[in-house]
């Protein structure tokens, strides 16, 4: 609409290229005002559009409103690591870093270290990538160079339903039907099979480290296979068929022309996986124990950063206590940021250069 | 190419030999044995999802009945009683984080995309949201606690629905991004061609263009946080009556199953089991939305 | 146009239910039952008063009431002398009801009600005892059929009133606890594994055969388990009832002193149940909203007079008569 009125604007003006002595409202851009300004007097469209007022204005506020939204983003994690460091003062200071390789835990006499915690977290998070790596690497081969088309689609849905479950959805099924299950059929046979590794010592009650392993792995799969196959498709066919070309069977197609070309962004999955798997919550708390101990045995019980906080949170009394646990998830939070911000770095370096990495 | 070197090749017939045999017979081994693995794999992933859901529907759906909807949890130890104060004490607190995530997540897409391109800020910015939504709920429970609890000395529905709002706004941010991206240029050129301000042009040209992609991204945010639990422990706190104000506490339905399902009551047990599967069944609806949604995304990005 | 509806939408969630009286409570699952079916039956009579229990466990109610986030807390463990101190409001401790704790167990094949010294299940929970046939617990069980399996412990691993009472009780019959982990809502455990709540042990103990917890007497009726029989300060092994609570408390009610706080675990008697407590409301003595407040003691005068003939059907001793009459003048302090 605008663009029919310009016209005759623009005809009015294009014989009169000196510019107007009148002085001029100040107007955006100098550039593009300068012929056009001579018509302003004249033309009803020049009156109507300074009327309606310059556009830098609108576009300036515009863009700062955007702009605050997006820096609110900073804001945000930045408000989350203060309130987490000042409401977790008086255990750094009480404590200081030895917070993080002591043993103890225990309220009533002021004792706190968050060392089990760790343990347990990273125990469980590696135990559950090494379940879950294989199968997902696997998934994603599958998806992506082996499965006939028609499978694609809903093997794929299917994959990220699983990643829409919720978590204490995971820790029902997991109370219910995993538990029993580890405590009658799986655990007897890891011992019967491994029990001379020492990894499987003790009685097993079916809630342990190894459950909650087994819950977390069950849930990073659908990310970390879907991440997988999103970088794995991002390697163009060209190398596939360069590699097909020279007489390669298809897993070595898949070896030399996908997943050696792709390797840094699945590296950062796992990662991104792994971030899931250190801040996971409910589902672990469900199944692992908690019962802070550093146990050589998965069938022992253990407890978890995440988990600690979800149990003892809202009820823990005395200041020091509080401030202990909320250094546990100021732990946590920098723990999965470091984590987080590696994965998303090597996944970029990936799927950004891929198409550059023809060479 | 020329067939030049395979002429000067000194034993064309290298195929037929042991070694070169032997060697074909493992590739080919190997390539099957891998290929089988990879099919293990994917039943082995897909079996224990079909045996969640399976087992969710089995419980859930035979414990699902009218009073499920339409009552409040009956005192410890009674039959009867369900979860509708849950089920609408959730539908508010989500309502309430969307209101407050949708807007900012979209606007710091449209930063990104429109305003930010090639700046250092905006590299830091989606750096800082991608770290955000690695970080976990719990963190974010114990962070809304301490602000809005603590100083407003009563849990809130509001609380809650802030939590939750920060955690949408990361996978908002991107995905607006990544959509305003496949928006193509000369749709946008065409418009500022036209004297369409910039600001007009990100609204309804650029945002109008991507949308269903953009509403994709909502809805997978929206998913995501409607199940989370962690997050509203300290904020929602629940509550086992109705409750509308946003200055008290609320029930949600992810709070209530977590409380049922580590309860000893069978009654409490089944209602878990229900609840799950009301739960599943309304996330699952908005992500088959999402793929749809998805699906017309790429038709009209592309057009 | 869109803003418009939502904003309207907004401002009808906040004004509904305007004039209804919420309040918000949070902290023991000790008396949780009770506590909801009181609730449940007081809004069916008023229902404009609505009161919202969570049962977070006992640290959970002194912690939340001492931040000023609830406008009551509820706790079995009452509060001591440096929380009451160092809550930003002055609490006054209300007694409820009295309850019992007792020991649950899931044997399969063990249908016999087990007797337990309170030193045996100090050792199980120190990890001195670890296999069900132990000479010590056969010892208090001539004749059970007691198998050679391993004990899983099992506890609270939130902040807890029935901890605090149980520990209480493991302190005052075994040394070897009193020097080690002590009494507290939540302590250092030796061995076990934790859950959330009553509800969480009890759920526990009923998953997992061969495991050993400690629960508030209801939840082990209402659930069916076995639950053992604890010796006495007289040497009787007693199972947990309303009568021996009762008798526990007797000695407590006549010396009761202003702000309810007594212990009354491994009380003298010969029909004393071991392991027995009251359980108490904290309640802010000057309330930020005079309504809440007085719907709150016009609650605690419907308690007294209604609720607690409720308890026993639900496992709870009522209050003696001598510590109701005190109750009642207290309320009056509520505002």
């Amino acid at each position: 609409m605008s663009s029919t009125r310009m016209t005759p604007e623009r005809e009015s003006s294009s014989p009169l290229p000196v510019p107007s002595p009148l002085p001029q409202p100040p107007v955006a851009s100098a550039a593009d005002a300068t012929p056009a300004s001579v018509g302003a007097a004249l033309s009803p469209i020049r009156d109507f559009l300074s009327k309606r007022g310059s556009g830098s204005f609108a576009d300036n506020s515009f863009a700062a409103v955007m702009l605050l939204c997006a820096c609110s983003i900073f804001a945000i994690v930045l408000f989350i690591f203060v309130i987490l460091v000042v409401h977790s003062r008086l255990s750094l200071i009480q404590f200081g870093w030895k917070f993080f390789t002591r043993q103890a835990w225990d309220p009533v006499s002021g004792d706190f270290g968050a060392l089990p915690f760790i343990y347990g977290t990273l125990a469980t998070s590696l135990l559950a990538l090494c379940m879950a790596v294989p199968l997902a690497l696997g998934v994603a081969i599958f998806l992506t160079e082996l499965c006939p088309r028609v499978l694609r689609a809903p093997i794929s849905f299917l994959t990220e339903l699983l990643a829409a479950i919720p978590s204490v959805v995971y820790g029902l099924w997991a109370v219910f039907v995993l538990v029993p299950l580890m405590r009658d059929l799986i655990g007897p046979f890891l011992y019967k099979i491994l029990g001379w590794t020492g990894f499987f010592e003790g009685t097993n009650f079916g809630v342990g480290l190894l459950t909650a392993s087994m819950i977390l792995a069950i849930m990073i799969l659908p990310i970390i296979s879907s991440l997988t196959r999103d970088i794995m498709n991002a390697v163009p066919n060209s190398q596939r068929e360069a590699v097909l070309a020279l007489g390669a069977t298809r897993w070595e197609m898949i070896r030399i022309g996908v997943l050696r070309n792709s390797r840094i962004g699945i590296v950062g999955a796992i990662m991104l996986g792994l971030g899931r798997a250190l801040g996971e919550t409910m589902a672990v708390t469900m199944v692992i124990g908690n019962h802070p101990d550093i146990s050589k045995s998965l069938f022992a019980p253990g407890y978890t950063l995440a988990s600690v906080i979800a149990n003892e949170f809202s009820e823990a009394t005395g200041d020091l206590y509080l401030s202990a646990l909320i250094e546990i998830g100021l732990a946590l939070f920098l723990v999965t940021i470091v984590v987080n911000a590696i994965a998303r770095l090597m996944v970029w370096a990936v799927t950004r250069n891929a198409p550059a990495r023809v060479n | 190419m020329s067939t030049q070197p395979l002429s000067n090749q000194p034993r064309p017939m290298d195929f037929e030999s042991g070694s070169m045999r032997r060697n074909t017979a493992r590739r080919s081994a190997t390539n099957y044995f891998v290929s089988g693995l990879c099919i293990l794999a994917t039943v082995l992933v897909i079996l224990p999802l079909v045996a969640i859901l399976f087992y969710l529907i089995y419980k859930g759906a035979s414990s699902l009945n009218l009073a499920f909807f339409t009552h409040i949890p009956a005192p410890v130890g009674e039959v009867g009683g369900g979860m509708a104060n849950s089920i609408v004490g959730s539908g508010i607190v989500l309502f309430l984080a969307s209101l407050m995530g949708i807007p900012i997540g979209i606007a710091a897409g449209v930063y990104l995309a429109e305003f930010g391109r090639g700046k250092t800020l905006a590299t830091a910015v989606r750096f800082t949201a991608d770290v955000l939504n690695g970080v976990p709920s719990i963190v974010m429970g114990i962070s809304i606690y301490s602000l809005i609890v603590v100083q407003q000395k009563h849990f809130s529905a509001l609380a809650g629905g802030v939590a939750l709002a920060i955690m949408m706004v990361p996978t908002i941010t991107r995905t607006t991004e990544e959509m305003l991206a496949t928006v193509p240029h000369a749709i946008r050129e065409a418009a500022l061609g036209l004297g369409v301000p910039k600001w007009r042009t990100a609204i309804s040209v650029s945002l109008r263009t991507a949308s269903p992609g953009i509403i994709t991204g909502c809805m997978l945010a929206f998913a995501r946080v409607a199940g989370e639990t962690a997050p509203l422990l300290f904020t929602a706190f629940g509550n086992q009556f109705w409750s509308f104000k946003l200055s008290e506490p609320i029930a949600a339905l992810p709070l209530q199953i977590y409380v049922y399902a580590i309860s000893p009551y069978d009654e409490w047990h089944r209602l878990a089991w229900a609840g799950s599967l009301v739960l599943i069944v309304l996330i699952m609806v908005s992500v088959t939305l999402v793929r749809i949604f998805a699906n017309r995304g790429v038709l009209k990005g592309g057009s | 146009m869109k803003l418009k509806v939502i904003a309207a939408a907004v401002l009808a969630l906040v004004t509904a239910g305007a004039n209804a009286q919420n309040i918000n409570g949070a902290g023991a699952t000790f008396p949780y039952p009770i506590y909801s079916k009181w609730f449940s039956e007081y809004s069916a009579l008023h229902p404009e008063v609505k009161i919202n229990y969570q049962s977070i466990g006992s640290g959970g109610g002194i912690r939340q009431v001492s931040e000023g986030t609830v406008d009551f807390g509820a706790s079995d463990s009452p509060m001591t002398n440096d929380q009451l101190s160092a809550a930003k409001v002055k609490v006054m401790h209300i007694p409820t009801v009295l309850g019992a704790v007792v020991p649950v167990y899931n044997i399969p094949g063990i249908n016999k009600d087990l007797n337990f010294s309170g030193d045996v299940i100090a050792d199980i929970y120190l990890g001195k005892i670890t296999k069900w046939n132990d000479s010590r617990i056969a010892k208090d069980n001539p004749g059970a059929n007691l198998p050679d399996k391993a004990i899983l412990p099992v506890y609270r691993s939130d902040g807890s009133g029935t901890t605090f009472i149980f520990t209480d009780y493991l302190s005052k019959v075994s040394s070897g606890w009193n020097s080690g982990p002590g009494k507290g809502a939540s302590i250092k455990w030796p061995t076990g594994i934790g859950q959330k709540g009553n509800e969480g042990v009890a759920g526990m103990v009923r998953q997992s055969p061969f495991s050993f917890g400690y629960v508030e007497l209801i939840y082990a009726e209402t659930n069916k388990m076995s639950f053992g029989a604890v010796r006495n300060a007289s040497g009787k092994f007693l199972k947990a009832s309303t009568g021996g609570v009762t008798a526990a408390a007797a000695g407590a009610a006549k010396t009761m002193p202003a702000d309810y706080r007594v212990s009354i675990t491994n009380a003298p008697g010969a029909d004393a149940y071991p392991i027995s407590s009251f359980t108490w409301l904290l309640i802010p003595t000057h309330s930020t909203d005079a309504n809440k407040a007085k719907a709150l003691a016009d609650f605690l005068g419907w308690m007294l007079d209604h609720g607690e003939g409720e308890a026993a059907a639900l496992t709870y001793a009522p209050l003696p008569k001598q510590v109701q009459d005190m109750v009642r003048k207290s309320i009056a302090n509520v505002k």
